[in-house]
């Protein structure tokens, strides 16, 4: 394999870990306050959907991404107004999210579009363009240094970039601030937070509107980035693979983006079996390929995480006790 | 004249038809300790509630330094310079101490600043209260005492001036409660106010200059500390005389019931919990076996229960049991004259959705008395309980009520009846009056001391060193899964065995409370 080939699967994998690193970040604020959130899936899918329907309408990419993040705040609102405000199971909740966005955006495109559940293709400003970053052309011609900086480094759209960025921000967000402090020990002992004078359900709405943002925009990556337009189920799994990321990588935002790094690169394996043929000399079959990030999200969850400890007010809801 | 530092007049409140406080009004002068006794469900802690902003009282008014304040939160009971010490901490385990100390209290957006002002005031007030803690420490991974002061940091960090504790000597060892004493005695002197929230008569008396009774969600008596006495404030809780003392002969022990040789548990995440132990119970006496919480004792009479299992050897009455957990259940230990009243009765000893004739009948429902054929004699049931429930004073005697409303004590007694009017030959005892008021703990211990001038052999566990101390002939004491050694009640105090229970021998008088803090914080881990 040359490096030409090994970069384009390198840039592939950034592209795909994309959404994966935002739905998991987006996760980690949730499930860090003790919001478990199964329904990453289906905020992702609604962001999608309404960001490519409004950046069709309208023209403008940025007003899609606007609305895509509206759409999955929409569904955050939901899910804390049942688990937060009225305790009641998250879970539950969150799988009601999946099947309800799952349904809705393409019963939603149908009527709106009639094009069969999708969105008019995007084309020109409706859609995030790839970015080239400057000297790219320049230095291309540089052996090693030049195709890794062209190819690998530049000429990705500005969500990558975006994505990369939020990971040194929310290390340093909870570990460094106020918030953070206050949103970590919301995770652990609501009770201890609840006492200390703080608002519990404050700061659980805080981290679940802060999840909305994240996936609204991994959504909107989805439909008008890596793809022209929402497509039926486009989310393909990623909300549930960036779960399993999220507890491969043990709550931690730099472990997030290596677990996200390792399932984009196995996605972009999967697009490539030509690739797989020519290195190991054998043909593995397209769908065991496609199977494979799943298979490893199964292999990594059944125990192979080592000790991995969710936050301890995981999945409860706070009631304050006499 | 100075103004009382908090003053309560006319609170009431009320949850559904329950009164938890009628029209309470107390004052507690700045610079001294005040204490607050009474029963479970006196309404002490709904009290304590409305001070700290949980609850809003329905009628009544506080006043803080002479000034009426209102509560309507956490935050403002803070802001009005009320700090309070939970009986369960209220602390986030995997976080340092000082990133404890500070949450909630942070002085700007980012950490760093407040995180070094608050390792310089800790230090302050170490020196000053002999408050000392280990600023760098992760929660989980320091002793109940060290816990506890982080949480008194934590107040004094917030400038409170009012300092409330709940139950504060329930998981302390003696010495560790001296060691409090010492801090409020401390912080008395630095003019702050304390109330004392608990249930031991001797610790009122000790530490506190004027004491309020509460029964029933009333206030029944305010009074100065030094102008009453024990029996009088047990009379004020209870609303009748009480034996504060369990009155026994001296045992007759006969043969040896049960022999436990060389015991060992390791528990399902691996770790050792009991550690070659062997001891004896005979005929006609009790084994108390004394200790702090989590150093093998729960484990022990799990395996004795018959659901743990275990390497070494059993006998009762000569003959082995089984100990690999295969062939024995709690069924086969009762066949075998084994009857077992478990530590924590809401989750083991009952089940609380089931009413009490069904759950006199459990683990006996085989009986032939309890039986028609293939179907249950529920009639006969009904009528064994109504009957128990009456020998044993449960109250309210409905055999049809459903455990869970029953109060802690009269839970406790149904669980009694149903074991000791078994008539077995061994009674396994756990924390038998843990969160039962004092009436019903006089009733307890009585039919206790009552079971073993019948012949029968008991072990009792109990991590109350009043209770060992009353009711053991001998008196054992576990720490870290080892027996620490055997002692005669009569020759021995609670220094000695607060020493013990720490794992340590030799003069009390030459240990440091941080020596005793540092092994029982490795105790039970498998770090020791």
């Amino acid at each position: 394999m040359d490096l030409l080939t090994l970069l384009q699967l390198l840039d592939s994998t950034l592209r795909l870990a994309t959404p994966l690193l935002l739905a998991c970040l987006a996760g980690l604020f949730s499930e860090r306050a003790g919001i478990f959130d199964i329904g990453l899936e289906g905020k992702m899918l609604a962001a999608a959907f309404l960001s490519a329907a409004i950046a069709a309408v309208t023209g403008s990419v940025w007003l899609g991404l606007l609305a895509g993040i509206f759409a999955s705040l929409l569904l955050s609102a939901i899910h804390g107004l049942a688990s937060i405000t009225f305790r009641g199971n998250q879970l539950i909740s969150g799988v009601a999210i999946n099947f309800l966005a799952a349904g809705l955006t393409v019963v939603i495109a149908q009527s709106w579009f009639a094009e069969g559940g999708r969105t008019p293709q995007l084309a020109g400003a409706a859609r995030f363009n790839p970015i080239t970053l400057p000297g790219a052309e320049a230095l291309r011609d540089v052996p090693v240094l030049g195709p890794i900086y062209y190819e690998l480094i530049s000429g990705h759209t500005i969500i990558v970039y975006l994505a990369l960025l939020i990971v040194p921000i929310t290390a340093w967000v909870l570990f460094s601030t106020r918030f953070g402090l206050r949103l970590r020990a919301v995770g652990e002992n609501p009770a201890a937070v609840d006492t200390a004078g703080i608002s519990v359900v404050g700061l659980r709405f805080a981290a679940v509107a802060i999840c909305g943002v994240l996936c609204g925009i991994a959504g909107a990556y989805l439909a008008t980035a890596l793809q022209a337009g929402f497509t039926k189920d486009m989310s393909a799994g990623r909300g549930y693979i960036a779960l399993a990321a999220l507890i491969f990588a043990k709550w931690r935002p730099v472990y997030c983006l290596w677990a996200c790094l390792l399932f984009g690169f196995l996605q972009a394996i999967a697009l490539r079996s030509d690739l797989i043929e020519r290195v190991l000399q054998f043909n593995i079959q397209s769908q065991l390929l496609d199977a494979l990030p799943y298979i490893l999200t199964v292999v990594i969850l059944a125990g192979f995480v080592g000790k991995a400890i969710p936050p301890r007010a995981g999945g409860e809801p706070y009631v304050k006790e006499r | 004249m100075t103004a009382p530092a908090i003053e309560l007049k006319g609170i009431s409140k009320a949850f559904g038809p329950v009164q938890a406080n009628k029209d309470i009004s107390i004052r507690v002068m700045p610079g001294t300790i005040h204490g607050i006794i009474g029963e479970n469900g006196a309404g002490k802690s709904t009290l304590m509630s409305i001070l700290y902003g949980f609850y809003k009282a329905d009628k009544g008014e506080i006043f803080i330094g002479g000034t009426k304040t209102d509560i309507p939160d956490s935050q403002s009971a803070i802001a009005a310079g009320i700090g309070m010490v939970f009986q369960h901490f209220k602390l986030v385990e995997n976080f340092t101490v000082l990133e404890n100390i500070i949450l909630g209290a942070e002085d700007s957006g980012l950490l760093r600043p407040s995180l070094s002002r608050a390792r310089r005031e800790l230090k302050a007030l170490a020196d000053e209260y002999e408050l000392n803690v280990d600023p760098d420490a992760i929660v989980e991974d320091i002793g109940v005492g060290m816990q506890q002061r982080v949480e008194i940091l934590k107040a004094l960090y917030r400038q409170a001036d009012i300092l409330i504790l709940d139950e504060p000597t329930g998981v302390l060892t003696p010495a560790e409660a001296d060691h409090l004493f010492r801090i409020l005695e401390n912080l008395r002197r630095e003019g702050k106010t304390i109330i004392l929230i608990t249930h031991k008569l001797r610790e009122i008396m000790d530490i506190t200059d004027t004491v309020s009774v509460m029964r029933r969600g009333e206030m029944t008596a305010t009074v100065k500390t030094v102008d009453t006495s024990p029996q009088e404030l047990a009379e004020l809780m209870v609303g009748r005389k009480v034996l504060l003392r369990v009155e026994k002969t001296p045992a007759s022990p006969g043969d040896v019931i049960l022999d436990v040789q060389d015991l060992n548990v390791t528990d399902a995440k691996g770790v050792h919990r009991v550690k070659g132990i062997s001891f004896n119970v005979r005929a006609g006496e009790i084994l108390g076996i004394a200790g702090v919480a989590g150093n093998g004792q729960s484990e022990l009479l799990e395996v004795l229960g018959g659901y743990e299992k275990a390497s070494g050897q059993i006998t009762v009455n000569g003959t082995p049991i089984d100990l690999t957990g295969q062939k024995s259940d709690g069924q086969s230990r009762r066949r075998r004259g084994i009857a077992h009243v478990p530590e924590d009765r809401q989750a083991e000893g009952l089940i609380m959705d089931y009413a009490a004739w069904e759950n006199t009948a459990f683990g006996y429902h085989h009986d032939a008395k309890y039986r028609n054929g293939l179907f249950m004699n529920n009639a006969a049931i009904l009528q064994d309980t109504t009957e128990k429930m009456e020998r044993f004073d449960v109250r309210p005697p409905d055999p049809k009520l459903a455990a869970k409303n029953f109060s802690g004590g009269n839970q406790q007694k149904i669980v009694l009846a149903r074991e000791i009017e078994r008539n077995p030959d061994l009674l396994l005892i756990g924390q038998p009056t843990r969160g039962v008021d004092i009436g019903a703990i006089e009733f307890i211990h009585q039919q206790i001391v009552a079971l073993r001038d019948q012949g029968k052999a008991i072990l009792l566990v109990s991590v109350e060193l009043e209770e060992i101390l009353a009711l053991s002939d001998r008196i054992a004491v576990m720490f870290d899964g080892h027996i620490m050694g055997e002692r005669d009640p009569a020759q021995t105090d609670e220094k000695e065995l607060g020493l013990l229970m720490a794992g340590m021998t030799g003069n009390p008088s030459q240990v440091s409370v941080k020596d005793i803090e540092e092994n029982l914080a490795h105790a039970g881990t498998g770090k020791v």
